[in-house]
């Protein structure tokens, strides 16, 4: 990074990392996001929060273009990482991913040992020269995620052996393995129990230090613990999109205000 | 709530029995449960009774068929019939035909009947000389060939015995069946209970059941799987070679690369609609296609496995695309997740999942085209094949037998001991069949066992 651009964000905090304009997306004939513009910056956790059905997930998968994969997905409008349209021709969804880290709902580790899961991203994009190099990746990786107690031990142990949280802790270090600039949370901790929720939230919180983090939740406390900023999606339209205190202490718009406390949802 | 009154009507609270009685609708599901398990069992029962009665009569008709009786004689390798020059020029030697060895062996039984104990009045040596395969000569004539200085010794061999004096050992043949047939009287199975006695007959286990090639109407004795089970090989390679790698790069493309539209789904009904289509009607399109088109030679194994190859296909690919439907597309997500290509999640992930049910598919598909005959018998198959096919590949391009057709084969012919020898034919089909079924089974652990 060159002194300019360190000058630059000091002046805004943050600039924008992701910007989207107008987004549509369709499944067949369901309309599932409704002309949603956003502005997501770097170095910020953003939570995504809503009813469910919302089209939070629908969104957040916009963002690495894992809707490419749905055959009757159908995306309009323009999404933009550091001002380049991910959406071009001239993109490769491949390379955007590797760009664009994802934790998905349901934990959803390979068939194969811990070490192995981890180790996958940075093999295929040659993150390593060496063995040695792969091993301290892997071990960082896990420690960021909070995991490396519980497994150092067996990290030729399959992935799908663990419990169902300490899986998800092992697909958040497989995210964070690669080394992207973003990284999409959807729901990571829905299989969670309190004090690994608790070691997910303070590693959310440390990665702010390098990518943005966009997080889909369904806790308006994790949401209010860890984002700094806040957005509501109600019935695929985004509602309100602010500071994190802002939305939680004076909400603008009603359905925010209704669903906060509890009484939409 | 005490107050419940006051809010209204409430459902009935609903009055559960006593747990330890068991109500009607309880025992009613019980009964049906345990009718149901019934018919399981005795479904199963029926099918486990079936299968032990095949393969009992199967067994019972055909295990004979792997021994063989063996009458051991000493042939004096007569010089001036073999080699009248005396020079041992092997060219020479050539030139006198199975004919010229006859007497040879005659005159062995004449040495043979020496021994008092040997010998039923009425039969000469040239009667005895029926006793043993007509085979014989031809054995006899192979050896001197191979050793031309042992010309003008004496040397023990043990020649094949007549199929009729191998039926008598083996049941087949009586006293009294003798006596109304031509080929072998009562006198000569005698003899050959005096042979047994001094030890010159035995019956031992017969290899040569399994390497040697097809005999003729005439000599049941000789008659062996060689060049029908080197023929079956040599298909089943062709069709692995090529199904294989055919069928999972179809399942693939169609499965996971290609888009779904109207072309697609026709191309999926119609492999759907091989599957089921009979397998003579791969035969007929293989003499049209490969032999009358394309000019490739009849009876090869190289034909009968493009057309078994044909008829594999839709069950690899059926086989092989419903194992990667059934790998979770969360993990095509994970892998995508982490920025791999299609190809890479593919082949990192998905295939690897689907590989035991691959396995399984195409050891299936092999099973079915090694036991499949229809086909094999439009593109001449069943020819009468004594010479064994060259090592591939242009082997592949050799003449050959099947086994299935060899058993079909077998059981037109009119000699009872062929029955016997179809049922071994079939015995050793199904021992292959086992092994590949014990060799998926064995693949699926190994690739099991990494998750
Ligand atoms: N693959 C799909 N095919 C068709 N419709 C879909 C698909 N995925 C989602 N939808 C629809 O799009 C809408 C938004 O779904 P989405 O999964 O984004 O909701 P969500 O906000 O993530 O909900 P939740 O909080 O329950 O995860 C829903 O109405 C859903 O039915
Ligand atoms: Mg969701």
């Amino acid at each position: 990074m060159n002194d300019q651009r360190l000058i630059q964000r000091d002046a805004t905090m943050s600039e924008t990392k992701i910007s989207a304009r107008g987004v549509n997306v369709y499944y067949g004939d369901t309309h599932a996001i409704k002309d949603v513009d956003v502005d997501i910056r770097d170095r910020m956790v953003t939570a995504f929060i809503g009813p469910s059905g919302c089209g939070k997930s629908t969104f957040l998968r916009c963002i690495n273009r894992m809707n490419d994969t749905i055959e009757s997905c159908r995306v309009e409008g323009k999404i933009t990482i550091d001002d380049e349209d991910i959406y071009d021709r001239k993109v490769d969804p491949v390379q955007l991913r590797a760009k664009v880290g994802m934790v998905f709902q349901k934990p959803n580790p390979f068939p194969k040992s811990i070490y192995d899961n981890v180790a996958y991203g940075p093999r295929i994009h040659g993150l390593a020269r060496n063995k040695a190099e792969l091993d301290e990746i892997v071990e960082s990786a896990l420690k960021r995620a909070a995991i490396w107690k519980e497994v150092k031990d067996r990290l030729s142990a399959p992935g799908t052996g663990l419990s169902g949280g300490q899986q998800q802790r092992l697909c958040i270090a497989r995210a964070v393995a690669t080394a992207p600039e973003v990284l999409l949370m959807d729901e990571p901790c829905s299989a969670l129990d309190p004090i690994a929720t608790a070691q997910v939230e303070e590693l959310i919180d440390e990665l702010r230090q390098n990518f943005s983090v966009v997080i889909v939740t369904h806790s308006m406390q994790q949401a209010a613990r860890v984002s700094q900023r806040t957005a509501f999606f109600h019935l695929g339209h985004l509602v309100e999109f602010g500071e994190t205190g802002e939305i939680f202490t004076n909400p603008k718009d009603k359905r925010t205000e209704s669903y906060i406390t509890g009484r939409i949802g | 709530m005490t107050d419940a009154t006051a809010e209204g009507p409430r459902p009935a609270r609903a009055h559960h029995g006593s747990l330890l009685v068991k109500d009607a609708r309880t025992k009613a599901r019980n009964a049906a449960e345990t009718r149901f398990r019934l018919y399981g069992a005795i479904a199963v029962g029926i099918a486990v009774v079936a299968l032990v009665g095949l393969l009992s009569s199967i067994l019972y008709n055909g295990a004979s068929a792997f021994r063989q009786t063996f009458i051991t004689l000493n042939v004096y390798l007569d010089p001036d019939v073999l080699d009248k020059n005396g020079n041992r020029n092997v060219e020479e030697i050539s030139k006198v035909s199975t004919f010229g060895y006859a007497p040879l062996i005659e005159a062995a039984f004449e040495t043979a009947f020496e021994n008092p104990e040997i010998g039923i009045e009425g039969v000469t040596a040239s009667d005895a000389e029926d006793l043993i395969s007509k085979e014989a000569a031809a054995q006899l004539r192979r050896y001197v060939l191979a050793n031309p200085g042992e010309i003008g010794q004496t040397v023990e061999f043990e020649f094949l015995a007549n199929g009729r004096i191998d039926g008598y050992y083996k049941g087949r043949v009586t006293m009294q069946s003798a006596e109304r047939d031509s080929n072998v009287s009562p006198e000569q199975l005698q003899l050959a209970d005096q042979l047994k006695a001094a030890g010159l007959l035995s019956t031992h286990f017969n290899w040569d059941f399994l390497t040697l090639a097809d005999a003729s109407e005439n000599r049941p004795e000789a008659a062996g799987l060689g060049v029908a089970i080197i023929g079956s090989l040599y298909m089943m390679l062709v069709v692995l070679v090529l199904s294989l790698p055919i069928g999972v790069a179809t399942s693939i493309y169609l499965e996971e690369f290609a888009p779904k539209n109207w072309f697609t789904d026709i191309i999926e009904v119609n492999i759907a609609n091989l599957a089921a289509v009979p397998s003579i009607v791969f035969g007929i399109l293989g003499l049209a296609i490969f032999i009358n088109f394309a000019g490739l030679p009849q009876s090869a194994p190289i034909v009968g496995g493009l057309v078994l190859t044909l008829m594999t296909l839709p069950t690899i690919i059926i086989a092989t695309r419903a194992s990667l439907k059934a790998v979770p597309p969360s993990i095509r997500d994970a892998a995508l997740g982490v920025g791999a290509s299609k190809m890479q999640s593919v082949f990192h992930h998905v295939l690897p999942l689907a590989m035991p049910g691959i396995l399984t598919g195409t050891i299936i598909g092999l099973a079915q085209a090694l036991g499949e005959t229809a086909p094999l018998l439009l593109i001449g198959m069943v020819a009468f094949v004594r010479d064994f096919p060259a090592a591939p590949p242009e082997g592949l391009f050799d003449p050959a037998a099947a086994l299935p057709v060899q058993v079909y084969n077998w059981t037109q012919r009119a000699d009872p001991a062929f029955t016997e020898r179809a049922s071994g034919a079939i015995i050793v089909l199904l021992v292959f069949l086992l092994f590949m079924n014990a060799v998926a089974i064995l693949l699926r652990r190994r690739f099991e066992r990494r998750w």
